[in-house]
């Protein structure tokens, strides 16, 4: 199992000292270490379990029953295709399936280079978008099949320029 | 920092005053509101106030106009909207090309932009305000009321929009008078209970308790349902308002809103609204000086649909699993922390101040015999208007879709109405003219359930939908009691081999086995009625799914093992369209010389050809 940094350590035990005036704070602190880490893996866990007093098996139930806490990290571009069902009912099945076929991934997978992760989402209440992808935020309305190639290429790019401008650092 | 209702009260006159002149014109100046819904929010409405800006800046009109980004307008499918004032003109579907010419014409010539304003589906006449048009004419706000007219960002226009009148109110009455007015107005549950809220109130008021609390239900996970996070993002304060009346009438010092992670932008703006009450001391310690205390509080929801039943909600409020638990005890009695808490949805609370503000007769007036008052729809799927709706309970189905909502896209044929979600059902067209409220939808076998309502046409396979909502259900299960955790497993087994074209009707009786026992057995709501979904579909589309059982056919081709797609040679213009789009590369043939052919086994079926084809020359079938 990996070791955390003895910086990494403190930053999760501060996140557990900011929320030990809640009667029960589990979910609090959970929700900030997802926020900052992106996941919460078990060796996070058991800082947590030290920290709080409350047991890793306890813990470990509630990060893995809400979809919202992670055990991985995510990848740079979370591709989330709202599968509500005013979505669903104009088609978004079929951008899933394509996404997932391009990518080479299934819905709740993160591509081998970590940059994408593919996310089936409930609603995002942009109905009349519908079908609505949103990548790390940004909405793309009324989406077609035909149209996932190019979306894809758009990050591709953003991921490689990305690569080349550390490379210069 | 208020000290007395009176102070507060002159305050607020002047802030009524204040936003009246803006609407009024009063103020010498020109008010220009956008829509800043998700809707429209994606359909670029912040760059055109970036252009709007711009725009009058360069014209030197700075003095004359204000600009106000808005809560949502309700009808996201003609977005984004600019709303001018005091002539109230709407302007639909405006891009940023568009600006130069409504301030050019409209801010400085007073002229209205005719081709920018709503064309009625039916009589194609122009509409050029907002309460004229098709979409508004029937609706009634209450619980939406002050969304998409005031700033939420500003608690002084929320003041000035009728908020803290309804607490003002509350503490100059008894806690038990707030309840048997709350009773007496029929209010029921927003949420898709339709418990009556006072009955509630009264159960946590007659507990002797040292503490109670509010819990205000903001975990909306009904899919393709957003009227929570409408009323929670565009007037928040009003909620915080309902949840303060709350907890003065039973008795409670503390409130907690539990909203979906999912919801940011919700979760930040009642944050600040509630940080900004609590400086004025509209939250606190002796509220204007009455000797009312009451602190609101967030907590975020994980990602569980489950965590909508309310004992799975305080569960998860109180850091754990949120897995429901056998009632009795309820919450009234034994909630959070077991203490009596009561539990209640946004848009319950968001009602609850204009009861007290307006009193019971304006409330009451709205309505049928047992369901009072009005209810928020989101509107979705194969209509014209997509968006949020407020009606009057008893409003048909009809009025809903054909005139609210503007009829069916592309002149298809209506088929279905689904209500309530993955715990609702369907309505079919020979209930168009049923009313909507709560007992009239459960009698025809539907429920009106939190305002989800995705109106379906004759493209979308009903087998097909049944199985979205079990795997739906099945994702969401949280495993407790076995007959939802295995019961929706094997449904969703059963449907997946009738939608591949594997069922057989063995399949069909032990689907509606499974679900009598399933809804008799389950712990909770999300188990009792889990089946609803399969149950409506097979009453009212039985032939549809013998069509997927005997005759391995999809006759909506939705279910892609059930139909294929051809090219007709002697259709094919040979053009090669279809084969350059083809995502899978499974259509060959030269372009110019031979018509092009699809190979079967390698298509996913995406359509993607057909509807590049210019001649009609692919079918399915």
């Amino acid at each position: 199992m990996a070791q955390l940094s003895k910086t990494a350590v403190e930053k999760i035990e501060g996140i557990c000292d900011r929320h030990a005036a809640e009667p029960t704070p589990l979910i609090v602190i959970l929700s900030d270490i997802q926020k900052e880490y992106g996941y919460i893996p078990l060796e996070v866990q058991e800082v947590v379990s030290r920290k709080t007093g409350i047991s890793v098996a306890e813990i470990y139930g509630v990060v893995t029953f809400y979809s919202f806490f992670t055990l991985e990290p995510s990848g740079k571009y979370v591709i989330g295709c709202c599968l509500g069902t005013a979505c669903y009912v104009k088609g978004s099945q079929k951008i899933i399936d394509q996404f997932s076929e391009i990518l080479g991934i299934k819905p709740g997978e993160t591509t081998q280079d970590g940059l994408f992760t593919l996310d089936a989402l409930r609603c995002i209440g942009a109905c009349a978008a519908a079908p609505a992808v949103s990548i790390n935020g940004k909405i793309y309305a009324r989406v077609k099949p035909s149209e996932v190639p190019n979306i894809l290429a758009e990050y591709w790019k953003m991921g490689e320029n990305a690569k080349e401008g550390t490379a210069h650092v | 920092m208020f000290k007395s209702c009176e102070e507060l009260q002159a305050k607020i006159d002047q802030y009524t005053k204040e936003l009246e002149s803006k609407f009024n014109g009063r103020d010498g100046k020109r008010y220009i509101m956008l829509c800043g819904g998700t809707g429209c929010i994606a359909a670029n409405s912040l760059g055109i106030k970036e252009k709007f800006e711009e725009c009058i800046r360069r014209e030197g009109l700075e003095d004359q106009c204000e600009i106000r980004v808005v809560g949502c307008f309700g009808m996201c499918s003609q977005g984004p909207f600019v709303r001018i004032f005091p002539e109230d003109t709407l302007y639909c579907l405006v891009s940023e090309d568009d600006i130069e010419e409504i301030v050019e014409r409209d801010i400085k010539g007073n002229a209205v932009v005719t081709r920018l304003l709503y064309e009625d589906p039916v009589t194609h006449e122009r509409v050029a305000k907002m309460q004229d048009i098709c979409f508004y004419r029937k609706q009634r706000r209450i619980a939406l009321h002050g969304c998409g007219i005031i700033d939420p960002d500003r608690i002084e226009e929320a003041l000035g929009c009728g908020g803290y009148r309804g607490l003002i109110k509350a503490l100059s009455m008894s806690q038990q008078d707030v309840i048997k007015l709350i009773l007496d107005s029929g209010l029921r549950g927003r949420g898709g209970g339709g418990f009556p809220t006072g009955r509630k109130w009264q159960f946590a008021y007659d507990q002797e308790s040292d503490a109670k609390y509010v819990v205000c239900n903001g975990d909306e996970g009904d899919p393709g349902a957003f009227m929570d996070r409408s009323v929670l993002e565009d007037n928040p304060l009003a909620v915080v308002e309902g949840m303060a009346i709350a907890g003065y009438a039973i008795g409670a010092k503390e409130g907690y809103f539990y909203i979906r992670a999912e919801y940011p932008r919700a979760v930040a703006r009642v944050r600040a609204i509630i940080r900004q009450a609590e400086s004025l001391g509209l939250l606190g310690d002796n509220i204007l000086g009455t000797g009312f205390s009451f602190r609101a509080h967030v907590r975020l929801g994980a990602g569980a649909f489950v965590c909508g039943e309310e004992t799975a909600l305080l569960n998860s409020i109180m850091g754990q699993r949120g897995m429901p638990r056998p009632r009795p005890p309820f919450p009234a009695v034994k909630g959070l922390w077991d203490k009596p808490t009561i539990v209640n949805n946004v848009e319950t609370l968001a009602t609850v101040p204009y009861i007290l503000r307006e009193g019971l007769e304006a409330f009451t007036q709205y309505g049928t015999e047992k369901s009072k008052g009005t209810k928020v729809f989101a509107l979705g799927g194969k209509v014209r208007n997509v968006g949020l709706v407020e009606i009057p309970m008893g409003v048909t189905l009809r009025e809903l879709i054909y005139e609210i909502g503007g009829g069916i896209q592309n002149d298809r044929k209506f088929k279905a109405i689904q209500t309530g979600g993955p715990s609702g059902g369907c309505l079919t067209a020979e209930f168009l003219d049923e009313a909507i409220d709560f007992d009239n939808m459960v009698a025809h076998g539907s429920m009106m359930g939190s305002g989800g309502a995705i109106v379906m046409d004759e493209d979308n396979c009903m087998v097909d939908v049944a199985r979205f909502y079990m795997n739906f259900i099945r994702d969401e299960s949280c495993g407790k009691c076995t007959p939802c955790r295995i019961g929706t497993k094997r449904m969703l087994e059963i449907l997946d081999r009738i939608t591949e074209g594997r069922g057989t009707m063995q399949d069909f009786d032990d689907l509606e086995d499974i679900s009598s026992a399933c809804k008799t057995n389950s712990l909770c709501a999300l188990g009792q009625t889990a089946a609803n979904p399969v149950l409506s579909t097979i009453a009212h589309f039985k032939q549809e799914y013998l069509a997927h059982i005997k005759d391995k056919k999809c006759p909506a081709k939705v279910c892609r093992n059930l139909f294929s797609y051809t090219i007709i040679a002697e259709k094919c213009k040979k053009c090669g369209l279809c084969f350059r789009n083809c995502p899978v590369e499974c259509i060959s043939g030269e372009p110019g010389k031979t018509p092009f052919v699809i190979d079967m086994d390698k298509c996913i079926k995406c359509g993607t050809c057909m509807s590049s084809c210019r001649f009609d020359a692919i079918v399915k079938e």
